[in-house]
């Protein structure tokens, strides 16, 4: 990874690795773009952390665009929100954990477990790469929680702290009684199977009947923490479907337990034969491995955010013109805030500034920002750009236009009322056919001989326990939730998968979903542009982040950059700069005064003077994805589809065009009306798949049958939903789509498969003829068998529609 | 054959030690984590000798 110098003449940052064009700050012969990442190095060389530099090239964020007013942290003073935010605090120390995005390498990890070297208040810090958090812990008499985060931010690591960060430890990476479940059944196991295998042997002859009665004792009190320790989960689980008077997978298992279990006591200490305690041990230790691999996926996404998590904890209000930082839950209705560059309006408000320029991407995916005048109403989440607005509020944070749908009903109930998971079904019928062939054996017995009978009903539960039909539906989902990983489409939890495989109807979102940002249309209308002022006006868009001019830059293509000088930025109107004399003006019509009257409606008009003179505009349409009619197209012929869209109708013509006849439009819906949508389709008897982003979409997610969120990073911001997928897989739908429909025949042809089984043991069991050695085969065969199938086949069929590829491992 | 019944303790009671132990490292959080560990035991420990004013030029840069 080494760069060569030759090859890089430009003079780089050392701290962010980024070029140093209008700035180039020299100390210690280092260069920095700015005087952020200077002041990083600063702290660090004054601190001996130079280091950090060693363990990774140019490992820092660039510091361009801090925040650097003083004062924003000053809500961390409140009592209420320390408490919320620590996790442990005594009277010597207190504990607290972070979340910090910018953590991206070893650098990282390597000066944030040095912190101590920069301030002796830090007693202990350490890291979490994965989920990006820092744990530390301090001496609040030396560092306060508010200094301690703006030291965390002056090195470039500035916390995300939120209002839902309460309590740091309850989302860990997997369940860790589900771990010692698994843990205690492996021991007994392994054990009993020891003391198991000089009976199947007829080694017991050998060694002398006292040993034989000691083996089985052993076995007995190994299957104590087995039975009541380790199944315990599975009494619950099946108790509580047979309270609302349903059959799920785990009373058939239960069932088996049981019988497994009282059997063999009988067995051991009544008739003084060895019993089946080992295959129960086996029974249980395969069955929590099914578990546990069907639940170890994607923990460190998070599925189940509100609002609340997007939303500052603090907001500067203000009282006869003095700034005060206050918590957001003390704000008011009628407090009058202000609301700096990138900040967001926690709560409905009225402007009192003359005008503000409002970024709803938070909330519609559109990233173009809004122009607001004085008075009109500006809605929770947006976001401001430009200078710092005065805002009055008019609901509190808590019943905003937006926060209304989490009151929403259908955010109160769990969801999976409509789908019965296949294996419930069959478990239900299965549970019954067991109990009636078992009570047919012991009926037909016990004309002839009582002791039979009981012996062939309990063989009929113990071998037709459902280990392979149990195991059948967590590899198989498991499987999938990994193949549906490495293709970027992570699942909220297994039941999903057959969720998806039902699915017939499917509802788009417009904005960000089928149509991106990064795919917008640029045309220019008016005068040709010559190359000349192509190169000028990339040199003037290429020096501002407003993405507008992003997309222009990226329209102009490769052309030489010019000189320009007195270049400026004024925010929410345009940038301007002179050239040869020339005032360049570019931004909006007011901006660049103007005369042209565009008689367009939709998209972003951004218009082009030079000293004075109109030489036109540029149209910039939000653009459809490439992949977007294609796919429309393939899910065309199996499902039914809907397209909804928070946008005007005008763009209605041209999107039929290029998606086809195929969609149902539906435009101007709000978030309320996209919901009520999803539901009136529920209603007739669909079952649904939304896809969506962004936070208008969330009452639909969450209504549907199956919510998709579309994010571009997947790590960072998605809506309450059952599934994230990776924008630029969008076209992977169909294959996602008809891979879960072909798990479900997977899933059928195991429970065939162990049936089979089920019917080779259960011939053996009504005659009576069932001894521990062929229980103790039959059983791990059965199920591994099953599980080896499973695996395979989701592999194979993975691989045919190109989801996975074969040389990845 | 009688020191099969030894045997049998001394195995038991080993596993059961193993049991324990894993129980043990689990509670100190050893699986909750299971990549940093692998990045910060490649860190050198701490080197003081650099002076503050003319830090040691990193490798990277040549």
């Amino acid at each position: 990874m080494k760069v060569s110098p030759i090859a890089n003449s430009e003079v780089k940052c050392y701290h962010c690795g980024e070029e140093c064009k209008e700035l180039n700050l020299k100390i210690d012969n280092k260069n920095f773009c700015c005087q952020g990442c200077k002041l990083v190095y600063e702290v660090l060389a004054e601190n001996d952390l130079c280091n950090y530099y060693e363990q990774e090239e140019f490992p820092g964020e660039n510091q361009k665009f801090k925040n650097s007013r003083t004062n924003r942290f000053d809500y961390l003073k409140d009592d209420g929100i320390q408490n919320q935010l620590l996790d442990f605090k005594s009277d010597l120390e207190s504990h607290v954990s972070f979340y910090i995005p910018q953590i991206h390498c070893a650098s990282c990890i390597w000066l944030l477990e040095n912190l101590i070297q920069i301030h002796s208040g830090v007693i202990n810090s350490r890291v979490d790469f994965i989920k990006k958090k820092v744990q530390i812990k301090f001496d609040h008499h030396k560092i306060t929680l508010k200094e301690l985060v703006s030291l965390l931010s002056t090195i470039g690591y500035e916390p995300k702290i939120s209002l839902s960060d309460k309590g740091g430890e309850q989302n860990l990476s997997y369940d860790r009684k589900l771990i010692s479940q698994l843990a205690v059944a492996g021991f007994c196991f392994g054990n009993m199977m020891l003391f198991s295998l000089p009976e199947y042997f007829s080694e017991t002859q050998l060694l002398g009947e006292g040993f034989r009665d000691l083996f089985n004792y052993l076995n007995v009190i190994l299957s104590l923490p087995v039975v009541f320790y380790s199944a315990s989960s599975y009494y619950q689980s099946a108790w509580n479907s047979v309270k609302q008077r349903k059959i799920n997978m785990d009373v058939p298992i239960v069932l088996g337990i049981l019988a497994l279990f009282l059997y063999s006591l009988w067995e051991i200490f009544i008739s003084g034969n060895a019993g089946f305690m080992d295959s129960l041990g086996g029974l249980l230790f395969f069955l929590l491995l099914g578990k546990l691999y069907q639940q170890k996926t994607f923990a460190n996404l998070e599925f189940d955010r509100d609002y609340k998590s997007y939303f500052p904890m603090a907001v500067t209000k203000l009282n006869k013109d003095k700034e005060e930082v206050i918590p957001i839950s003390k704000l008011e209705v009628g407090d009058v805030i202000l609301i700096r560059n990138e900040e967001l309006i926690p709560a409905d408000s009225i402007l009192l500034s003359e005008n503000a320029n409002i970024d709803y991407s938070f909330v519609t995916g559109e990233e173009i920002p809004v122009p607001k005048q004085k008075r009109e109403v500006i809605y929770a989440g947006g976001r401001q750009f430009g200078n710092p607005i005065i805002l009055t509020i008019q609901k509190s944070p808590s019943q905003g236009y937006l926060t209304d749908l989490w009151n929403s009903e259908c955010f109160e109930k769990e969801k999976n009322g409509l789908l019965e998971p296949l294996a419930n079904k069959v478990s239900g019928i299965f549970t019954w056919a067991v109990l009636s062939i078992a009570f047919i054996a012991f009926t037909f017995w016990s004309f002839q001989d009582l002791s039979l009978a009981v012996k062939s009903f309990t063989s009929v539960l113990i071998v037709a326990c459902p280990c392979a039909l149990a195991m059948s539906t967590p590899f198989t989902l498991g499987n999938t939730l990994r193949i549906f990983g490495k293709g970027k489409f992570y699942l909220k939890n297994a039941s999903v998968v057959e969720k998806l495989a039902q699915v017939d109807t499917i509802v788009f979102d417009k904005t960000g979903t089928l149509t991106s940002p990064a795919h917008a249309q640029i045309e220019f209308i008016g005068e040709e542009l010559t190359e000349q002022t192509k190169s000028i006006l990339k040199s003037l868009v290429s020096k501002s982040s407003h993405p507008l001019s992003n997309r222009i830059n990226y329209f102009l293509g490769d052309v030489n950059l010019e000189k320009i000088s007195e270049f400026k930025e004024l925010k929410g109107e345009g940038v301007q700069a002179n050239f040869h004399g020339e005032q360049i003006k570019l931004g909006s019509k007011e901006f660049t005064g103007s005369h042209l009257f565009p008689t367009i409606e939709d998209g972003n008009l951004v218009f082009l003077s030079i000293s004075g003179q109109d030489l036109g505009y540029f149209y910039i349409k939000s653009g459809l994805r490439e992949s977007a009619p294609n796919m429309i197209q393939q899910l065309g012929h199996e499902y039914e589809l809907h397209l909804l869209s928070g946008d005007h109708s005008h763009e209605q013509v041209s999107l039929r065009e290029k998606l086809g006849q195929v969609l149902k439009f539906n435009f101007n819906q709000s978030p309320s009306d996209k919901l009520q949508y999803l539901k009136s389709l529920n209603n007739k008897g669909k079952h649904t798949l939304m896809v969506g982003d962004g936070l208008n979409d969330a009452g639909a997610l969450k209504e549907s049958e199956v919510g998709i969120a579309v994010t571009e990073q997947v790590s960072h911001f998605s809506p309450a939903s059952d599934a994230i997928l990776d924008a630029s897989v969008i076209y992977k739908i169909p294959a996602f789509l008809s891979f879960a429909k072909a798990n479900r025949n997977i899933i059928k042809m195991s429970f065939l498969l162990s049936f089979a089984y089920n019917i080779i043991g259960l011939s053996l069991a009504v005659q009576g003829f069932l001894s521990p050695v062929i229980c103790a085969i039959l059983m791990p065969l059965s199920s591994i068998s099953v599980v080896v199938f499973t695996t395979i086949s989701t592999n194979f069929i993975a691989m045919r529609k190109g989801l996975i590829k074969l040389n990845q491992n | 054959m009688e020191v099969i019944f030894l045997l049998i303790g001394v195995s038991l009671i080993l596993a059961g030690t193993f049991l324990y132990l894993f129980f043990k490292a689990m509670k100190d959080g050893q699986f909750d984590d299971d990549y940093t560990p692998s990045v910060r035991i490649l860190f050198n420990s701490q080197q003081k000798k650099e002076k503050k004013d003319q830090p040691t030029k990193p490798k990277s840069y040549e």
